[in-house]
């Protein structure tokens, strides 16, 4: 129970729906003595009454436990990381993948529980042999089954997603409203939870340093200077001070971000279009398919928000290569390509390599 | 019904206390008052204030009511430190008093009511202060204090008994220290009040802080006990309706902080004796059926209702869960901030490791614990901490999702 209007929804139905429930509330960030502002951060003392006011109404028991020291290793260290070798990582997926579906469930199974549940919105479907399946939430707005792409079969046998259903969120406020829940209007939140303020970029300049160097066009050339590589995001335009009018008077993008050498690629928007994503780190998300090594119609969804592409998907090489059928634009390694078929999520893998659809 | 192990988080009020406080509340009067009602209510307040410097062997005088053992402490601890680097009089002066006193002993692994008022005294108002380590039974070191006390300090501060491990302070010793350099004490004697008999004026420490609700008082009420011969800054300013504090006072809080207090010293011996019997029976069940746990805290000169232990391979919070459910409470001992469990400063402060201090659990026993009480909870502790060293560490690395 994170303090938010979701997860104390989650929480009545799952009493309503006759299990004995325990509310828990993640310490996962030591940030006290802080008070929300508007909708950002998390993990604050106000967040921490409001997840125990929500339980106090329920009538269920509440605690908190502390997994500061996992989160920081798994998530906080794992960003910095990520990023430090040019890549984009997504940490709420890697809180989903070892904190709340592992460091929690274990702890939780080991205690005697049965089950997280979440106020995900997300739906885990059952089929006849017992199977569970990982499917977008009726509430296509704020499906989250992006973000739980990572859980494996195991995981979603101990996983409860009661919000999987509701039509809107508005329905969600609307039932915590009734239910008498102080956080009914609560904005939601937004951003990095550990970090607070949302300026990403500048949290990531004071822990791995901004060092000048030299922005390069895809033949090699510097054409320019930037003061510090990890500034920049993949299909960025604004701010490359490269010169204009280029060559062919046309505008240049962040292609590339090459931290070993400092320096960051650029080239023309048609560049940004990825023909090809491939990733050695994958998992399927319940029942794997027969033969991956054949190709397979799909759907891929390379961000929380962004539209789904069909595409076609196959296992090579030790690799999940997808072939988007139409190219995608501003992709970046360490983003997480989750591959849906119908509403069904059948896996995910962390994108190592891209291939352009424009050949230099 | 749940069995409630945890006096030292709060000890329930007496029938007695109760029926006292609730009739004290029924009467109108402000004591600060001139007319016959406030009159009335002055009586009930100063009566109070009598049984209370009783107890402690002070002189009405001596008390301040206060809202809480915490208010006491920061009161003694700040209202000290202004007081004692502030030229109060012309004679100081003359007698070339050396001023300022920048420096503050205290004893590490104190309650955070001291430590943090300590570490704001540095942060705001230029305090230095030393923190006085403490030995693996939780005890002052009084060489190290001997050493660090001179001329430029304003005061030192050790606990009475520790809140979490139960060790009892050699007061005698840290007093007679610092009397030595004129340097007064002050001792945070929330946890010892009730518990261990207390003499003010004995113990010679200048300033002494008391909660009620340890005690079987109401929440809300404490003193902090200031000798005659010490002067302390108040920390809030109005109407002077106390030596060291202005606000009104809360006459039926202090009647009922009066009877708990009147009562808790009237049988203190018999009272004692009995805890210690429940406890060491307790410490005695647990060290047979958990054979790992480990008691912590001095084994002798300890509280009389406290018994702490740590639990290898445990976490605290996964024990105090699993015997929530079990219908026992209990605390981990660690102070919290919304909840959030922490390593002890405490049992890191005594040498323990940040694995072994997170497997630690305060059992405290009070006026209403029974036998069998302390029987059900020795019997089901074993399979309490057999599941929670299955849930192991929170830390340890993880199997599911790799």
């Amino acid at each position: 129970m994170s303090g938010g209007v979701d997860s104390a929804v989650a929480a009545a139905r799952a009493v309503d729906a006759g299990h004995d429930v325990v509310g828990v509330h993640l310490a996962l960030s030591r940030m006290p003595g802080t008070l929300r502002t508007g909708s950002r951060g998390c993990c604050t003392i106000e967040d921490s009454m409001d997840a125990q006011r929500a339980a106090n109404l329920i009538g269920i028991p509440y605690y908190v436990w502390d997994f500061s020291e996992r989160f920081k290793a798994d998530v906080v260290d794992d960003f910095i990381a990520e990023y430090s070798a040019g890549r984009t990582p997504n940490p709420c997926m890697r809180c989903n993948e070892r904190i709340k579906f592992a460091a929690l469930l274990e702890k939780a199974l080991a205690l005697g529980f049965d089950a997280v549940v979440t106020g995900h919105y997300a739906s885990i479907v059952t089929d006849a042999d017992g199977n569970h399946e990982l499917h977008r939430a009726a509430a296509w707005a704020k499906d989250q089954s992006y973000v739980l792409g990572v859980l494996t079969a195991e995981q979603l046998a101990h996983a409860m997603f009661p919000l999987g259903a509701t039509p809107s969120k508005a329905e969600v406020r609307a039932e915590a409203a009734a239910r008498g829940f102080t956080v009914a209007s609560k904005p939601d939140s937004h951003d990095i939870c550990f970090i607070p303020d949302g300026d990403t970029r500048g949290w990531l300049a004071d822990r791995v340093g901004a060092e000048r160097g030299d922005i390069l066009d895809r033949s090699g050339a510097a054409i320019g200077k930037h003061e510090g590589a990890l500034a920049f995001t993949i299909g960025q335009r604004k701010g490359l001070n490269v010169g204009f009018p280029t060559d062919d008077g046309q505008p240049r993008f962040v292609l590339e971000i090459r931290p070993k050498d400092n320096t960051v690629v650029v080239g023309p928007r048609e560049a940004l279009d990825i023909a090809e994503i491939a990733g050695s780190k994958f998992s399927w998300a319940g029942v794997p398919p027969v033969d991956a090594s054949e190709p397979f119609e799909c759907e891929v969804q390379i961000r929380a928000h962004a539209d789904p592409v069909p595409a076609v998907c196959v296992l090579r090489d030790g690799e999940l290569v997808i072939t988007p059928r139409e190219p995608l634009n501003g992709v970046s390694p360490g983003q997480t390509a989750v591959v849906y078929v119908g509403t069904r999520v059948l896996g995910q893998c962390t994108i190592d390599r891209t291939l352009s659809a424009v050949p230099v | 019904m749940a069995i409630y192990l945890d006096h030292a988080a709060t000890s329930p009020m007496t029938p007695e206390v109760l029926s006292a406080y609730t009739s004290a509340l029924s009467v109108v009067g402000n004591p600060a008052s001139i007319h016959s009602a406030g009159q009335n209510a002055k009586r009930m307040l100063e009566e109070a204030r009598e049984q209370v410097a009783a107890s402690l062997g002070a002189d009405s005088v001596e008390v301040t009511f206060t809202s809480g053992g915490t208010e006491a402490v920061n009161l003694a601890l700040k209202g000290l430190f202004w007081a004692r680097n502030r030229p109060a009089t012309q004679r100081e002066q003359l007698d070339h008093r050396q001023l300022p006193r920048p420096r503050i002993l205290s004893a590490t692994a104190e309650h955070h009511a001291a430590m943090d008022a300590l570490e704001w005294l540095a942060r705001a108002e230029g305090a230095v202060v030393e923190w006085i380590p403490v030995d693996s039974l939780g005890r002052i070191d009084l060489d190290a204090l001997a050493a660090a006390l001179g001329p430029d300090v304003a005061l030192v501060n050790v606990l009475w008994a520790n809140n979490e491990v139960g060790t009892v302070q050699p007061i005698a010793e840290v007093v007679a220290l610092a009397a030595a350099h004129g340097i007064p004490v002050h001792s945070d004697a929330v946890s010892a009040y009730g518990y261990l008999p207390i003499d003010f004026h004995g113990s010679g420490v200048a300033a002494l802080s008391v909660s009620a609700h340890k005690l079987g008082g109401p929440v809300g009420m404490g003193a902090l006990l200031i000798a005659r011969s010490a002067t302390v800054e108040p920390l809030l300013h109005g109407g002077n309706q106390q030596r060291a504090r202005s606000g009104t006072q809360d006459a039926a809080g202090a009647v009922a902080f009066g009877v708990a207090a009147r009562n808790a010293v009237a049988d203190l011996e018999a009272r004692s004796s009995r805890l210690r019997e429940l406890r060491d029976r307790l410490v005695s069940g647990i060290r047979s059926s958990v054979p790992a746990a480990i008691l912590r805290g001095d084994p002798v000169n300890r509280l009389p209702g406290n018994a702490h232990f740590t639990f290898p391979g445990c976490e605290g919070d996964s024990l105090l869960f699993l015997l929530d459910v079990a219908g026992f409470s209990v605390s981990t001992g660690s102070a919290c901030q919304a909840g959030v469990p922490e390593a002890s400063h405490v049992l890191l402060a005594m040498g323990l490791s940040h694995d072994d201090a997170r497997g630690a659990l305060r059992i405290t026993l009070g006026h209403d614990t029974t036998e069998a009480e302390v029987d059900a909870f020795v019997a089901a502790l074993p399979a309490a901490v057999d599941q929670a060293r299955r849930a192991g560490m929170a830390a340890r690395e993880v199997a599911f999702g790799r």
